[in-house]
């Protein structure tokens, strides 16, 4: 078999060594009772042509997003990744590599989170940025737990315009982890505001921006809020190029940021793997959930990277640890600094600028078509429309057209049956604008 | 010079590094220190709009990102990447973490763009591929665990434990009950006791006995109406199978608990034992582990975690079910998933994960891994055969995919567990596992697993060997230095703790 | 006249009349190696011989550090944030911990003297 490199001879020789007459020698220790003695009922093994065919084929039932006219959103965005993201990632010394415990041969992996970490803060707006948790949705379940611990409360409000998947991950943990959460209803109107739930044993408030229903506020007077009853505020990004056009968290007296890096670097991959963006303020440190990254010189006086703050994990503090990650999202992290790296200052804020103005140049189109109704006054690149009869099967007769026209609110909230969340991104052409309204207007005669 | 001084004192743009190229090992600065503007890696056209409806939340001031060309990015990651060691580099033999080869193979398929380029909220008619797929891994995960049922979303081994503690939490709550205790035992990783306590459980530590294994006896003295699961690890943290693991699942199901398997160490079971005739009530499998997917420097992993009857109807949303011909997503806590513990992380798993895992096992098929755990383990006792007589194996034989050693050889040497490996860093190996499990002392954990060649395993052999001598030979100098050859020497984690320097800033670029 | 005791945990207390300053000794620090950053509780804290008032972190381990008496927490010692080197270099003097203001001088009578505690740890070996 292609990955295993013994001979028959080797294992022969092998267990001579050993002293034993087979491996199933070497199994003694497991009940006789349990020990399966043929292959079980699954498939046989298969070379990578066979593989690759079968794959291949399951592969070909899916319509991939970029080879139609595609708007989908919902915290998941697709965008151009330059093709030498996708080439650095897979050298082997990055690809293959464990999390960096011995640094002296990690200086890669550890050098990159460094930059990473950075990157994250810069475009957040905050002090400091860890390397990475799963995703958003539980990176903004950590921010809680850790603005519980911080401020010694357990109560969590959401904000009507928090992504339902994060606000459902959350609402989930407090189950668990036993702590209350006090949840806004969704809000398409943009114009919800949770402060009124804020009272003294509110933890914090976790808002979006922009928002899920793709509105922009500024947070600072939540923040303000927040802060005056001693409470934090959790500012959840899951559109990190927005970061390039619109105020950042960081300016708006975010306490902690928690995001979804994916759009940046990694493809949409169903869903996953994503990358969990969390950062916070210089005096949070301690409190950070997850790794990180941090510079210090050698023995001949070198500069050099480490994992740092370790006494804060499990592997040291076990039970008592801020978290109890282990394994996160570390090549993610790397495919989003690369990106990063190739976009730059100028890159990145035309990035954001262009998504915006494709943005704007789809709710034009959408501007005529009778039975739709634009429920944006600000937007970045994704934004709500009413439309006169139910989204969902108008959805899935685009989709039969081979367009993918947003997502229908009614997948999250069956009592939003008309709403349609729509996202323009940089890929996104005027001819695929043409062909959406133009079967929107069709499907709504 | 303050620590805080010399910490930042690298970072000055005329620093008197990045000097110090050694051959192909050329060293780096940071990309915040040769960024320029106007520059950029990236051609985009310009946005012929020039309005905004941005509610007046335009971002005012600049970011501070560097620019750089694709060439100088290019150059930047191939450089400091030809620092890190991976399994593509050499043997990389650290113990519970399993360590294999990454076949290029998975990440050609996950990379087809039927997989790569899917949205997760495509309607449902557009993704049944991909459905499809995972429907397909789950059924291998059933079959190879001897499981019913298994929950896909889980992003990581922890995060697969704390899915599996939630479902338990889950079932007891649906019996009127709520238990304070969780026994874990002594040699357990860390993701184990930190997992419960997030659960709101108090951890109870279970000890090992003379063989290494649970303490059964101990264990039972333990349980009671309080328990609510026992999590144990089989083959254990020590390499060793916990062979009264059936006695384990009667006892604490009698006491109307729970029995939570930690898989990360599956590679030496897999095709050959399947954990659901032991008695488990669920398991996470570390697809990160056993079934090849790459470790990335860090991440990301994928924890489906297989559950019991039992634990079926808790298991988190998504669920993938058959529907007719093709099938559907049920995504909301309702009919057949009214009993769910409801979404603990977005969209629906670690999609990217499945494909490369599936991949893996579909190349191997059922007799392969059979071999695959086979040669796993004929590596790690083969190890332990050629290595006893100079290094201090901590328990008698056969080990399974792992051998646990502890530092009683190098007594008197004056050379630590942790010296020892950092010179193994100079014979071109990756460090084993050290100072784990915590119940011996000095531990080194060794795991090979299946894809070392004889050839190289006696490489490995002769290193470790030559390296005791040296030790015994009153060489701890020469280990207190380790390691001289490495991109970088040892480097000092206290003031790394102390003054914590976690982000370039523009400041540092002026401070000296 | 000061009354110095020690905790079979490596703690000290040095007690002059209802005052208690409290650090870890000589061997804890040993054991633990460089210290890193110490967790020190706020002043006006009430704390209860035998449970955890303080962690000492280094940079592979995190430790617990109990209260050898009871009583309310007086002051902390602010220079350890600065410097937590201190307590690996002068565990008994400089490297402090808190003080406390004494509730129960009886309980001084089940900690060890300085003999005792030697002792204790002659045996750790």
């Amino acid at each position: 078999m292609r990955y295993l490199s013994l001979t028959d001879a080797d294992r022969r020789a092998m267990l001579a060594a050993i002293g034993a007459s087979s491996v199933e020698e070497l199994y003694r220790d497991v009940p006789k009772a349990a020990l399966l003695d043929r292959p079980l009922d699954l498939p046989r093994g298969l070379s990578e042509l066979e593989v690759t065919r079968e794959l291949e084929k399951l592969a070909a039932k899916n319509i991939p997003a970029g080879s139609v006219p595609s708007f989908l959103g919902c915290g998941a965005y697709r965008h151009h990744v330059p093709a030498a993201v996708d080439y650095l990632v897979q050298r082997g010394e990055f690809l293959t590599s464990y999390t960096p415990y011995q640094p002296e041969i990690a200086q890669g992996t550890l050098q990159a989170l460094f930059e990473y970490q950075t990157q994250v803060a810069l475009i957040t707006g905050m002090e400091v940025a860890n390397a990475s948790l799963y995703d958003g949705a539980t990176a903004a379940a950590e921010g809680v737990m850790m603005a519980n611990r911080l401020t010694r409360r357990t109560k969590a409000v959401l904000a009507g315009n928090l992504h339902p998947h994060y606000a459902e991950t959350i609402a989930t943990y407090a189950r668990f982890n036993g702590f209350e959460v006090a949840a806004r209803p969704p809000d398409p109107s943009g114009n919800d505001d949770p402060a009124a739930l804020i009272d003294g044993e509110t933890s914090c408030v976790v808002a979006q921006n922009p928002g899920f229903f793709g509105h922009l506020r500024d947070l600072a007077p939540l923040a303000e809020a927040c802060h005056k009853a001693g409470a934090l505020l959790v500012v959840v990004v899951t559109e990190p190029v927005s970061l390039g056009l619109v105020r950042p968290p960081g300016a708006m007296g975010a306490d902690i940021v928690a995001g979804e890096g994916a759009a940046l670097g990694n493809g949409l991959n169903f869903g996953g793997p994503y990358l969990g963006l969390f950062a916070t303020r210089d005096k949070y440190v301690r409190q950070v959930p997850g790794r990180l990254a941090g510079a210090t010189h050698d023995a001949e006086g070198r500069r050099g990277f480490v994992l740092t703050l370790s006494a804060r994990e499990q592997h040291i503090r076990r039970e008592k640890a801020t978290s109890n990650i282990c394994t996160n999202s570390g090549l993610c992290a790397l495919a989003f600094a690369i990106h990063m790296a190739l976009l730059g200052e100028e890159g990145f804020t035309r990035l954001a600028a262009l998504n915006h103005a494709k943005a704007r140049a789809l709710a034009q189109k959408f501007a005529g078509v009778p039975g739709v109704k634009m429920l944006n006054d600000s937007f970045f690149n994704e934004f709500t429309l009413e439309l006169s009869r139910p989204a969902a099967p108008i959805v899935d007769k685009l989709a039969a057209k081979r367009i993918l026209g947003g997502v229908p609110a009614s997948r999250f909230w069956p009592q939003l049956p008309n709403l349609l969340l729509v996202a323009a991104t940089e890929t996104n052409t005027e001819d695929e604008m043409d062909a959406f309204a133009g079967a929107l207007r069709e499907a709504l005669r | 010079m303050s620590d805080w001084s010399k910490a930042v004192s690298g970072f000055a743009r005329d620093a008197a590094g990045p000097h110090d190229n050694r051959g192909l090992d050329i060293d780096e600065l940071l990309l915040f220190e040769q960024g320029e503007e106007g520059r950029s890696g990236v051609d985009l056209p310009a946005p012929a709009d020039g309005g905004d409806s941005l509610g007046g939340l335009r971002r005012a001031g600049p970011i501070g990102l560097p620019g750089l060309s694709e060439p100088q990015v290019v150059r930047h990651f191939t450089r400091i990447s030809q620092k890190n060691y991976g399994i593509d580099t050499g043997l990389y033999p650290l113990g519970s973490c399993t360590m294999k080869h990454n076949p290029r193979l998975n990440e050609k398929m996950a990379r087809l763009p039927g997989f790569g380029d899917i949205h997760p909220l495509q309607p449902v008619a557009t993704v049944q591929g991909a459905l499809e797929l995972i429907d397909r891994l789950a059924h291998w995960l059933k079959v190879l665990t001897g499981m019913p049922a298994v929950a896909m979303p889980p992003a990581a081994g922890a995060h697969g434990e704390l899915c599996g503690m939630m479902c338990i939490t889950a079932a007891l709550a649906a019996k009127g009950e709520r238990r304070k205790r969780v026994l874990v035992p002594e040699s357990a990783h860390g993701t184990n006791p930190a997992t419960a306590a997030t659960c709101g459980y108090e951890v109870d530590a279970i000890a090992a006995n003379e063989r290494g294994r649970v303490d059964l006896a101990a264990m039972k003295a333990k349980l009671g109406p309080d328990v609510a699961a026992i999590m144990l690890t089989s083959p254990n943290t020590c390499g060793l199978f916990e062979d009264e693991m059936a006695e384990i699942a009667a006892a604490v199901h009698a006491a109307g608990a729970y029995f939570y398997l930690d898989g990360a160490n599956f590679n030496a079971l897999v095709g050959r034992v399947r954990p659901g005739d032991l008695g488990i009530d669920c398991m996470h499998i570390n697809l990160h582990k056993t079934f090849s997917t790459p470790h990335g420097g860090g991440g990301p992993g994928s924890g489906p975690v297989v559950l019991a009857k039992s634990l079926a109807a808790y298991a988190p949303l998504p669920w993938v079910v058959h529907a007719g011909e093709g099938f559907r997503l049920v995504e909301h806590a309702e009919g057949e998933a009214a009993q769910t513990i409801g979404r603990i992380k977005e969209f629906h798993g670690q999609m990217g994960m499945f494909v490369r895992a599936l991949a893996f096992m579909m190349s191997h098929g059922s007799d392969g891994l059979r071999n695959v755990s086979g040669d796993a383990v004929l590596n790690a006792n083969y190890l332990l055969a050629r290595l006893q007589d100079v290094m201090t194996p901590s328990y008698p034989g056969p080990a399974m995919h792992e051998v646990l050693f502890d530092d009683r050889f190098l007594d008197g040497t004056g050379v630590t567990t942790l010296d020892f490996a950092k010179a193994l860093i100079d014979e071109g190996f990756h460090p084993m596992t050290m100072y784990f499990p915590l119940v011996v002392h000095g531990a080194l954990l060794i795991e090979p697993t299946e894809n070392e060649s004889k050839a190289g395993l006696d490489r490995f052999i002769a290193s470790l060997r030559r390296l005791t001598e040296r030790a015994k030979a009153g060489e701890a100098e020469f280990f207190h230095g380790a390691p001289h050859l490495a991109p970088r020497r040892r480097l000092d984690e206290t003031t790394a703790a102390r003054k914590p320097v976690l982000r370039w800033r523009p400041e540092l670029a002026a401070a000296e | 006249m000061s009354i110095l005791r020690f905790t079979k945990d490596h703690e000290w207390v040095r007690v002059e009349g209802d005052e208690a300053v409290i650090g870890i000794t000589d061997y804890a620090q040993t054991q633990l190696g460089d210290i890193v950053y110490v967790e020190l509780p706020e002043p006006g804290k009430r704390i209860e011989q035998g449970k955890e008032a303080a962690v000492v972190e280094s940079v592979k381990a995190a430790s617990e550090v109990y209260a050898p008496v009871s009583g309310e927490v007086t002051g902390a010692n602010a220079a350890l944030a600065d410097d937590p080197a201190k307590v690996n270099a002068d565990p008994m003097g400089d490297g402090w911990f808190f003080k406390v203001k004494l509730a129960n001088a009886k309980e001084l009578d089940g900690l060890m003297d300085e003999a005792a505690y030697q002792k204790l740890v002659e045996g750790l070996g």
